[in-house]
């Protein structure tokens, strides 16, 4: 059976399947979330790119002007502005770019002009692609139109599009953009190198050594998941701000700039770095172990020769994932970065504060490509990681070594300290009344209406936001995991849709946010209507998280008997009753780990909404970064630890649910 | 002109199928009678599930057509075909109680809910598991779990059932036991079955006819005593049941010659000179006595040819016979392995050293082309 046989062509004509109505059934569906995907990603990137490829310039040469006498006839022979402009220099050549809402005044080209002067004016476009306005109303003809002196007082020149890469240019010969680059690789760089050191030990300490209270440090490692990534920036500002009570230990630096946004990334990134090391080092073979103790090879050795190759893989993918969330970070360099400029900042400011959406486009674009090299180097070596997983197996047990066991411990005590401590900070602040002068209780910083933020009411957004994103993300997310997994044929659409569910995790917040602006709030966009609604947060968070979490469905749904849908199939009964009797019933760990995960993170994020939300849909997480920005410091360390507790509760009781719903639904796994 | 009286129930032809450019079924064609039980049987690989998936359409074939039941179902979906399937893993959906397992396949069907009681009930007797209906498969032992997977295959009284390789995951005694329970049910149900299996035992026990399967294309189609008999191949001798592989040379008419020596053989098609591989089954071969040792007034040498005197080497008991490697100069290094009653082995005392007169009678000695 080679491919020699191949030359006998078989004799009869090809088959063609004849689709059943479950086959229907699933294709559509899957066509249906692939366009979500398409109308909740890729348009709306597509429209980014070529935003930043946008560049908008008055074309003086497309306009023509007659002057009349001050009879206000006999109008003098026609000339553009560029005429105009070329003996009376009145607008220099760069003032020419301009972005989409530029408007250029044309009295300026006229020096005599007086609006109390009879003399009239004739103005026409020379092309169609010229455009002006007189008041508000838009003139894109090509005919004369007449104005008197009052009236011309009030036309506007409107610049022109065009595409190429301008932007490009002035971004990279613009040193306050660009050195935003090296900035943000910098602090990246350095609170990788940080938290994957600190994260190492601290999961070695839980895997390797017979330290005690494991499952107490395992919590406090997990904590910083809870809140959003800013907490941590307020929390310095308590301690090492310019009335910190510990500022004297950074002699004389501050912590406004990279240090603070260092410190805060270690805090934020630390949980993501150890549950992958963690994992990395609990599949460790033990016979490694026993060969190199059999070997004589000594602790410093083994160390060398076992355990880091063993977790290579783990420490590699655990560098490029904080590496990714360092530098697509918005809320923490937002509230601690002072001066020291950042990429997601630069977006951030360009977009809300100069209104440049181009500029804020093309930074975008320059954030987007370390994220998407970081995000295919942690795939690939995940998938290596796999591999290993399921080719070992005898677990190793760590026997105890007094002196190895108390230096782990103190050293998992000191990183827990920080973590508590950094939360304990910002709880103290929101409950004293001002920080550090007055340290007597109160609980005015909770009285959020009367602060710029939304108020509570941006709490409840939160949770409405954060549950409706659990529903229907993990609905949407599974549903669509399950057919891209189960279904027949289809091998093109199967690929592409899971291509597309891979996509969000390599796009920063910032970008995601921006882009739907981009693309949604365009009123000739018949999804205009979602546009500073909460249904685009919820849809945009869902997307947001989409890639962890179809992952962890496919991983579930691998894990199942792959012949269901045959026996199903040889049944005659249809594939749905099949999937809501069986697939998720068995399913329900998965499912309910992946709404966890859509509402803590619903309730936290902070990048991609902060573009989106309007006063009506405002959420604490942007309530956080407001009244900071306000100089509400302490209501935003107090709405910050709500959105803690409130996460701390939706775990436990997701815990309680999970216990509950697996003793009913999965009784049978136990014999 | 009517050709076939006994009307065939699935009936494949020319059947293709492709992964990409890897040829895993070659030109199939096969008919399958009403009620017969077939075996597909190969080694692992030679693409026994890829025309099982076919013929259910789980995955459908790239050329070639099926019939089922005298109706093209070429290119119908499983869900538009008439089968019941047993999958090696059995599939049970293990957070549904056995009974709704079972009753899977009969809901929605226009039974009402006390008919369908009746027939999980009916069923679970059938499968001699009367009480177990509550339980949950995990809680079942894997013979259990198997027959609970083939109840829940025939509840809907399927045309045909399809099983592959249903034993395969169980432990030895279980799966004997299980051959004959499945063999019975299919027999008193009547039901048109295909097993696909690896293990030529299981195929010679259970099956009415075997179909021997090898790199895609099919080997032979016989019963099991055909299969055993007359191989087609060196292939399907050497796959079910034992052979004695010799190298030889065919002689004019139906002779083999071994160097010097000429053997009578069964009829065979090779020219004079032919390079052959020679071949008889260990239990073919006939011990016989000399004056001293007689193993009745029936011994005596049929083929004067066909007897030779050899020197027993290892002898092995394997319970119900000995196994005996016999040497001799004409089958070179390669001992001729022979198996023999112990009553034989006793009257004939046997022992490792000595010598002994066998036959090896012409019509089980085959003939078969030998390999490049
Ligand atoms: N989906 C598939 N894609 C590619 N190759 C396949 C696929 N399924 C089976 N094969 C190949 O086809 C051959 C026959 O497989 P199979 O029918 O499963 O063998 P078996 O006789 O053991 O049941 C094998 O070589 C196998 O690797
Ligand atoms: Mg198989």
């Amino acid at each position: 059976m080679s491919d020699a046989t191949l030359q006998n062509v078989p004799s009869g004509k090809s088959i063609r399947g004849k689709l059943s109505r479950d086959d229907i059934i699933m294709r559509g569906s899957m066509i249906v979330i692939g366009l979500y995907l398409l109308i909740t990603m890729a348009f709306p990137l597509y429209a980014m790119l070529s935003k930043s490829f946008s560049t908008y310039k008055f074309d003086l040469a497309a306009y023509e002007v007659q002057v009349s006498d001050e009879t206000g006839t006999n109008f003098s022979q026609p000339v553009t502005f560029a005429d105009l402009n070329e003996t009376l220099n009145v607008v220099a050549e760069t003032d020419l770019s301009a972005g989409s809402d530029g408007r250029l005044g044309v009295t300026q080209f006229f020096p005599d002009f007086s609006f109390r002067s009879p003399v009239n004016y004739r103005l026409r476009n020379t092309s169609d692609t010229g455009r002006f306005l007189v008041g508000s109303t838009l003139n894109d003809a090509t005919d004369w139109v007449e104005l008197d002196s009052n009236t011309f007082r009030r036309v506007q020149l409107r610049p022109v599009e065009a595409r190429g890469l301008d932007n490009f240019r002035t971004y990279f010969r613009t040193p306050a953009l660009s050195n935003s680059i090296k900035n943000s690789v910098i602090i990246a760089t350095v609170s990788t190198v940080i938290t994957v050191f600190l994260a190492f030990w601290f999961a070695f300490a839980l895997n390797r050594s017979c330290m005690r209270f494991k499952g107490f440090f395992r919590l406090v490692a997990m904590a910083p998941i809870l809140v959003p990534s800013l907490l941590p920036g307020i929390a310095l500002v308590y301690l090492f701000g310019n009335q910190g009570m510990l500022k004297e230990l950074l002699f004389g630096a501050t912590i406004y700039g990279p240090i603070g946004i260092i410190i805060g990334s270690v805090f934020f990134t630390f949980p993501h770095a150890f549950l992958i090391i963690s994992t990395a080092l609990s599949i460790s073979d033990a016979r490694l172990y026993e060969a190199s103790v059999v070997l004589r090879g000594s602790p410093w050795r083994t160390f060398w020769t076992v355990t880091i190759p063993g977790a290579r893989y783990g420490l590699v993918s655990a560098a490029f994932v904080v590496f990714n969330l360092v530098i697509t970070d918005f809320g923490l360099p937002k509230v601690i970065g002072g001066q020291f400029n950042v990429l997601a900042v630069d977006i951030y400011k360009q977009v809300i504060g100069q209104q440049n959406f181009e500029m804020g486009a093309v930074v975008s674009v320059v954030l987007i490509l370390p994220a998407i090299v970081a995000f295919t180097i942690d795939r690939l070596v995940q998938s290596k990681q796999v591999a290993l997983l399921s080719a070992r197996s005898v677990p190793y047990s760590p026997s105890p070594n007094a002196r190895l066991d108390w230096t782990l411990f103190g050293f998992s005590s000191l990183v827990a300290v920080f973590i508590v401590g950094i939360l304990a900070v910002c709880q103290f602040a929101a409950l004293v009344k001002f920080w550090p002068y007055d340290l007597s209780f109160s609980l005015n910083n909770y009285q959020f209406d009367r602060m710029d933020g939304g108020g509570w009411g941006s709490y409840y957004n939160s949770i409405k936001l954060a549950l409706l994103t659990a529903v229907i993300g993990t609905s949407v997310i599974f549903f669509g995991a399950y057919l891209v997994e189960k279904s027949n044929g289809f091998r093109t659409g199967r690929t592409l849709f899971q291509m597309f569910a891979m996509l969000p995790m390599a796009i920063p917040g910032m970008v995601l946010g921006l882009s739907y602006i981009f693309f949604f709030n365009n009123p000739s966009n018949p999804f205009y209507f979602i546009y500073g609604t909460m249904a685009i947060l919820v849809v945009s968070t869902v997307t947001h998280f989409y890639t962890v979490s179809h992952l962890t469905a496919t991983t579930a749904l691998q894990q199942m008997d792959r012949e269901f849908e045959s026996v199903s199939a040889s049944l005659k009964q249809p594939t749905l009753k099949l999937f809501s009797r069986v697939t998720v019933p068995v399913s329900m760990p998965a499912i309910l780990d992946i709404s966890i995960y859509l509402f803590v993170n619903a309730m936290t994020t902070v990048s991609a909404v902060v573009f989106l939300y309007s006063p009506k849909t405002s959420l604490a997480s942007i309530a956080v970064l407001n009244m900071d920005d306000a100089g509400d410091i302490a209501p935003a360390a107090a709405m910050g630890m709500m959105i803690f507790y409130t996460n701390a509760a939706a775990r436990i009781l997701h815990l309680i649910a999970s216990r509950g719903i697996l003793q009913r639904t999965q009784a049978w796994r136990k014999r | 002109m009517k050709t076939n009286v006994e009307s065939s129930y699935l009936k494949i032809e020319n059947l293709w199928k492709f992964f990409g450019k890897f040829l895993a079924l070659e030109n199939i064609s096969l008919e399958v009678k009403e009620g017969e039980f077939i075996c597909f049987l190969g080694p692992s690989g030679c693409g026994k599930t890829t025309l099982l998936r076919a013929i259910a359409g789980l995955d459908l074939q790239s050329s070639g057509t099926t019939l089922q039941g005298g109706k093209d179902v070429s290119n119908l979906p499983p869900s538009e075909r008439d089968f019941g399937i047993v999958f090696q893993s059995y599939a049970l959906f293990p957070n549904l109680s056995i009974e709704k397992n079972i009753a899977y396949g009969l809901e929605n069907t226009g039974r009402s809910k006390d008919e369908i009681k009746a027939r999980v009930a009916e069923l679970l007797e059938l499968v001699g598991l009367p009480e177990q209906g509550k339980k949950y498969p995990a809680q079942l032992s894997g013979g259990q779990q198997q027959r609970i997977a083939l109840a829940r295959a025939i509840a809907t009284n399927p045309g045909l059932l399809l099983l592959d390789e249903p034993l395969s995951a169980l432990d030895a005694k279980v799966r004997v036991h299980l051959r004959h329970e499945i063999k019975e049910l299919q027999r008193k149900l009547g039901v048109t079955t295909v097993m696909v299996t690896h293990d030529q035992e299981e195929a010679l026990a259970m099956a009415d006819r075997i179909v021997v399967m090898n790199h895609g294309v099919i080997e032979q189609v016989g019963t099991p005593t055909e299969i055993y008999r007359e191989p087609s191949s060196l292939f399907v001798a050497d796959f079910i049941g034992e052979m004695n592989q010799i190298t030889a040379t065919a002689g004019a008419g139906n002779k083999v010659r071994f160097g010097s020596a000429v053997m009578e053989s069964a009829p065979h098609q090779f020219n004079e000179g032919d390079k052959i591989i020679a071949a008889i089954r260990p239990n073919d071969i006939i011990p016989h006595g000399d004056s001293a040792h007689s193993l009745g007034k029936d011994d005596r040498v049929e083929t004067e040819s066909n007897a030779i005197d050899v020197e027993v080497g290892e002898m092995e008991f394997l319970g119900s016979f000995w196994r005996c490697r016999l040497r001799h100069e004409l089958f070179g290094n390669e001992d001729l392995i022979a198996d023999f009653s112990i009553n034989a082995v006793r009257r004939l005392e046997l022992s490792e050293g000595s010598t002994m007169l066998i036959e090896l009678p012409p019509t089980r000695l085959m003939a078969f082309a030998g390999s490049e």
